[in-house]
């Protein structure tokens, strides 16, 4: 057996859900959330890092999961694209304000990127000062390191401000932000 | 929600799947499949001495292994020549698998099936191929030098010799009052789509049928080379592109080895096979597109006036031809772009070089042709002291010269005939939009603040949903769902909102009803691919035609209900009525129940047509003669020849005389593509065209060395523009109706990234005064022409004296 066939055995809380998995050792978080859990909104465009669009929240921080092996994040908690929209108290979804802002603002066109940029954006807004306007230079540095070969990005910096915006403690619009819930 | 959607900027359907992680590509399907992996030539040109499998045989989950030597039959020939053209004399394409020769680094050689990609990957990485190189051919100087050939027996390297002209250009250029000469360069780029290519294959062996799914732009075609290849008969097979992330022209072509490979595998092991492309295979095995060398000569007047112009091109097309000469054609003839050109030659030199395939990309040869066509436009203007917006207005077709034939072929085998535009009016927008005028006090400006600043415009006319045809099925059902389908394939464009656009106005019905299905071959088995611009002109005006068929049935059958004259009838919201007459209603699903007669009440709706329920006459047949039951109809557009849209770009860069890094500050986009369906998805494809045109100009490049590697295949080091490298852009809108078809609609695709070279080189020369003869253009390079002894200045370098490394 070489080191490559070495599994091991790792819980990893994925979206709130405590998942187990024995995995070999090698195995990349991107394609263990993909083809071992299934959760395939993730998606994978370079395998090295530089486009994100494998992007996760690792315990609420962007994470490439295309450069952490799965066996990295035995313990931790892992949000993907699937895991943004909260459930409401009808069973049904309430999406967050940034995937609101996305189709409001037409921030995706094929949706291959997208996912990495929506938990890339969300990590960014909820980790600012709510109550201050977001500024352009705060824009570009959420956005800044992922790849969009579509939108030109217009749009999705737009949709930054949108969902900005939408989650300002005095906001009480459509995107439900006001009520503090992200 | 209204009903009249043409448009509205409706927001797009297909996203509530995509932002919560529910689209489905190519890689989230077949969970269970065994994984193909390939070992891809190491070398640009070799023969291959021996493949030595041996040290693969041990590794755990290995499956198959085929060489060249296990295809048979069709797979054992040379794939197809897409696009045939008398002109391409000497046509070459690869095999499925290399056999004997490999001609470019990243052709695949041996296919590994494995249970997962991880050890197919294993098992390939342990194959050992030996080759002997053979001389390498890279760039288009030196394949047009031909001191080696990339395939023997065309020792010229050229594969095609693409010539097309209006008259005697010798002649003109004689008379002319004055002429002048230039060559200019374009580099090599990429579509490069955040999802690269992919298949899955499953064979159900019960019923010796075949699926396929592929990250394609032509599922239709796939599927007919699937069949042929296979040796398969075509209603065995299904073709089906799903949620593709992004094509951009390279899933275009096909069949690719792999689309080929991977059913082949999954038929001779009788279970699902997949390949999902990572980023090095995509950049070695795929296509890359634009490389040219231009040589240009144009006679004009005093006036600025073009009396003759002359171009001769050679154009990199990589190892192989499989897509003919389409981007060349398309060079050739849009070249002329918004400008009526007395007398016009081209020769486009098609030549084989030991690297990847060129293949259209976004602009499919259009940005090569305005670039060659607007920078003559700038040194005209140099030479005569004029403004160069002044000078493109005096060669501009006038908006009363329509329809203008060039008297040239396009890509579609039809005349270059512009059906419609105002390009003056293209002009007088840009100007207004950049404030052309007020450059020179934004230079002093800059230059208050340490900077070179510099504007350049560029124009162009994009022939646009090219033929053969394309169709629409557009069917009611008994629960009021509207179901529509199409052959072509989306990529990202927005087709199930702007299509469901369409069926709801046509036919009057909520667009929640409406449903849209692209790119299927179990729904429209007959179509031609999304490329060039043409979903919107071709399936939009199909499904037009067929949703209109739907509506012209429907008032039939409710005219006969509800004893009206359906002259007298309109749908709304769903409901056919009689205008003028409240309560005089049918529903349009209770139409569809009632088109087809029934034995069989299943469900509560269909007593309603059964055969006890429905009055009708005893001396007709329930179905009529030439009728058929069902509430669908299905139609064809095929236009007699392509549409032309039209805009006009201006770039302003500031450049910083430390650094040399040239930053754009200022980017506006006037912008025609006749009526619009959905603004919002239009304004949508110019942002990410503008952006493919700004990384083409500044951070693009395909940089192969002497040996033919490919030195930046990843995304660290081949510079795709993040968002802080693309401009803001501001968009005007001018909206010439095309006349030939139904909907008088244009197509919006590519057009962003037409103009973005030569605007930005435009831009470059204006800041500095420096002759931009070859672009992208890095701070490098652009330092190394301002430091450069032999340094060629523009007229207009007067103005810059202070400028200099």
């Amino acid at each position: 057996m070489t080191s490559v066939d070495v599994e091991r055995s790792i819980t990893v809380t994925v979206n709130g859900v405590p998942r187990e998995a024995t995995l070999p050792v090698r195995r990349l978080l991107s394609d263990a959330l993909r083809h071992d859990l299934g959760l395939t909104g993730t998606h994978v465009g370079c395998e090295h890092g530089v486009c994100g669009a494998c992007t996760v929240l690792v315990d609420g921080t962007p994470v490439r999961s295309c450069l952490v092996f799965a066996v990295q994040v035995d313990g931790a908690s892992v949000t993907t694209v699937e895991g943004l929209a909260r459930e409401d108290h009808q069973g049904g979804q309430v999406l967050h304000p940034v995937q609101e802002a996305f189709r409001e603002c037409h921030a995706l066109q094929c949706g291959f990127c997208t996912p990495g940029f929506l938990v890339t954006i969300a990590a960014g807004l909820e980790a600012r000062d709510r109550s201050a306007e977001i500024t352009e230079e705060e824009v570009d540095e959420i956005v800044g390191g992922n790849l969009c070969r579509c939108t030109g990005y217009a749009n999705i910096k737009k949709a930054v401000r949108h969902a900005a915006a939408a989650m300002r403690p005095e906001h009480t619009g459509h995107f439900g932000g006001g009520d503090g819930a992200w | 929600m209204t009903t009249k959607l043409f448009g509205e900027p409706v927001r797009r359907r297909e996203d509530a799947r995509l932002i919560i992680g529910k689209g489905r590509y190519l890689d989230d399907i077949g969970a269970q499949a065994l994984a193909a992996a390939f070992v891809r030539s190491p070398h640009a040109h070799a023969r291959i001495t021996d493949i030595d499998v041996e040290g693969a045989l041990d590794v755990e989950g290995l499956v198959a292994i085929y060489t060249y030597e296990d295809l048979t039959g069709p797979m054992a020939e040379p794939l197809p020549v897409l696009i045939p053209h008398p002109q391409l004399h000497a046509p070459r394409t690869g095999y499925p698998l290399a056999n004997g020769e490999v001609n470019h680094v990243g052709e695949p050689v041996v296919m590994v099936v494995a249970t997962d990609r991880y050890l197919a990957e294993d098992a390939a990485e342990r194959i050992v191929v030996s080759y002997e190189e053979l001389p390498v051919v890279v760039g288009v100087d030196a394949a047009r030098e031909a001191a080696s050939a990339v395939h023997t027996e065309i020792p010229d390297n050229v594969a095609a010799r693409h010539h097309q002209e209006t008259g005697d250009v010798e002649a003109a250029l004689a008379g002319a009052t004055r002429t002048l000469s230039f060559t200019q360069y374009i580099e090599r780029s990429a579509c490069m789509p955040l999802e690269g290519k992919g298949v899955h294959a499953r064979w159900d062996p019960a019923d010796s049928s075949l699926r396929v799914y592929s990250s394609t732009q032509a599922s239709t075609s796939v599927r007919a080379a699937i069949a042929a290849k296979l040796e398969l008969s075509l209603d065995a097979v299904e073709v089906i592109a799903p949620d593709v992330g992004g094509g951009f022209g390279v899933k275009i072509v096909h069949p690719w080895p792999e689309e080929l490979l991977v059913p082949m595998a999954a038929i001779k092991l009788g279970q699902e096979v997949k390949w999902a492309e990572d980023r090095r295979e995509h950049f070695i095995g795929s296509a890359h597109e634009r490389q040219q060398r231009q040589e240009i000569t144009v006679g004009y007047g005093d006036d600025g006036r073009i009396t003759a112009l002359d171009v001769h091109a050679w154009h990199d097309n990589g190892a192989y031809t499989p897509y003919g000469i389409i981007v060349p054609i398309v060079t050739a003839t849009q070249l002329v772009g918004p400008y009526a050109i007395p007398v016009y030659r081209v020769v486009v030199e098609s030549v084989y070089t030991n690297t990847v395939i060129v293949t259209p990309y976004r602009g499919a040869g259009r940005p090569q042709g305005c670039f060659a066509m607007e920078r003559t436009m700038d040194r005209i203007a140099d030479d005569l002291g004029l403004d160069r917006a002044e000078v493109r207005r005096r060669n501009l077709i006038q908006p009363d010269q329509f329809p203008y034939d060039h008297h040239l072929t396009f890509q579609d085998g039809r005349p270059v005939i512009y059906d419609s535009g105002d390009y003056p009016g293209l002009l007088a927008k840009l100007e207004a939009l950049v404030d052309w005028d007020g450059i020179e006090a934004r230079r002093a400006e800059a230059a208050s603040r340490g900077k070179l600043l510099g504007a350049g415009m560029a124009m162009y006319v994009e022939g646009t949903g090219p033929g053969p045809y394309e169709g629409g099925h557009v069917q009611v059902l008994g629960s009021g769902k509207v179901l529509v389908a199409t052959g072509l394939t989306s990529q990202g464009q927005g087709h199930e909102t702007s299509f469901a656009q369409i069926v709801a106005s046509e036919l009057g019905v909520p667009i929640e009803d409406v449903e849209v299905t692209t790119g299927d071959t179990r729904r429209f088995p007959y179509a031609v691919g999304t490329f060039a611009s043409r979903a919107a002109v071709m399936s939009g005006n199909a499904i037009a035609l067929a949703a209109r068929g739907v509506r012209e049935k429907a008032l039939r059958i409710a005219a006969e209900v509800l004893e009206a004259d359906p002259a007298d009838l309109e749908i709304e919201d769903g409901v056919v009525g009689v205008k003028g007459t409240p309560g005089a209603t049918i529903p349009l699903r209770t139409v569809a129940v009632l088109s087809n007669p029934l034995r069989y009440a299943f469900d509560e709706a269909a007593k309603q047509a059964t055969q006890f329920a429905r009055a009708g006459s005893d001396d007709r047949p329930p179905v009529a003669v030439g009728d058929a039951p069902g509430l669908e109809h299905r139609d064809y557009y095929s236009p007699i020849r392509s549409t032309f849209a039209s805009g006009a770009h201006a770039a302003v860069v500031e450049i910083d005389p430390k650094t040399w890094e040239i930053d754009v500050v200022s980017y506006a986009v006037v912008h025609d593509c006749g009526n619009v369906v959905n603004p919002m998805i239009v304004e949508g494809q110019v942002h990410g065209g503008v952006a493919q045109g700004v990384a083409g100009a500044l951070y693009e490049r395909m940089a192969y060395d002497a040996d033919g590697q490919l030195q930046n295949a990843s995304f660290m080091d081949f510079l795709m523009p993040y968002a802080t490298e693309v401009p803001d852009v501001v968009i005007d809108h001018q909206q010439t109706p095309s006349p030939l078809n139904p909907l008088g609609i244009k197509g919006a695709g590519e057009a962003g990234v037409i103009p973005g070279t030569a605007a930005i080189a435009s831009a470059i020369e204006d800041a500095t005064g420096r002759r931009i003869a070859a672009m992208p253009i890095s701070p490098t390079e652009l330092y190394d022409v301002m430091r450069s002894p032999d340094w060629e200045g523009t007229a207009a370098a007067g103005r810059r004296t202070g400028v200099g490394a």
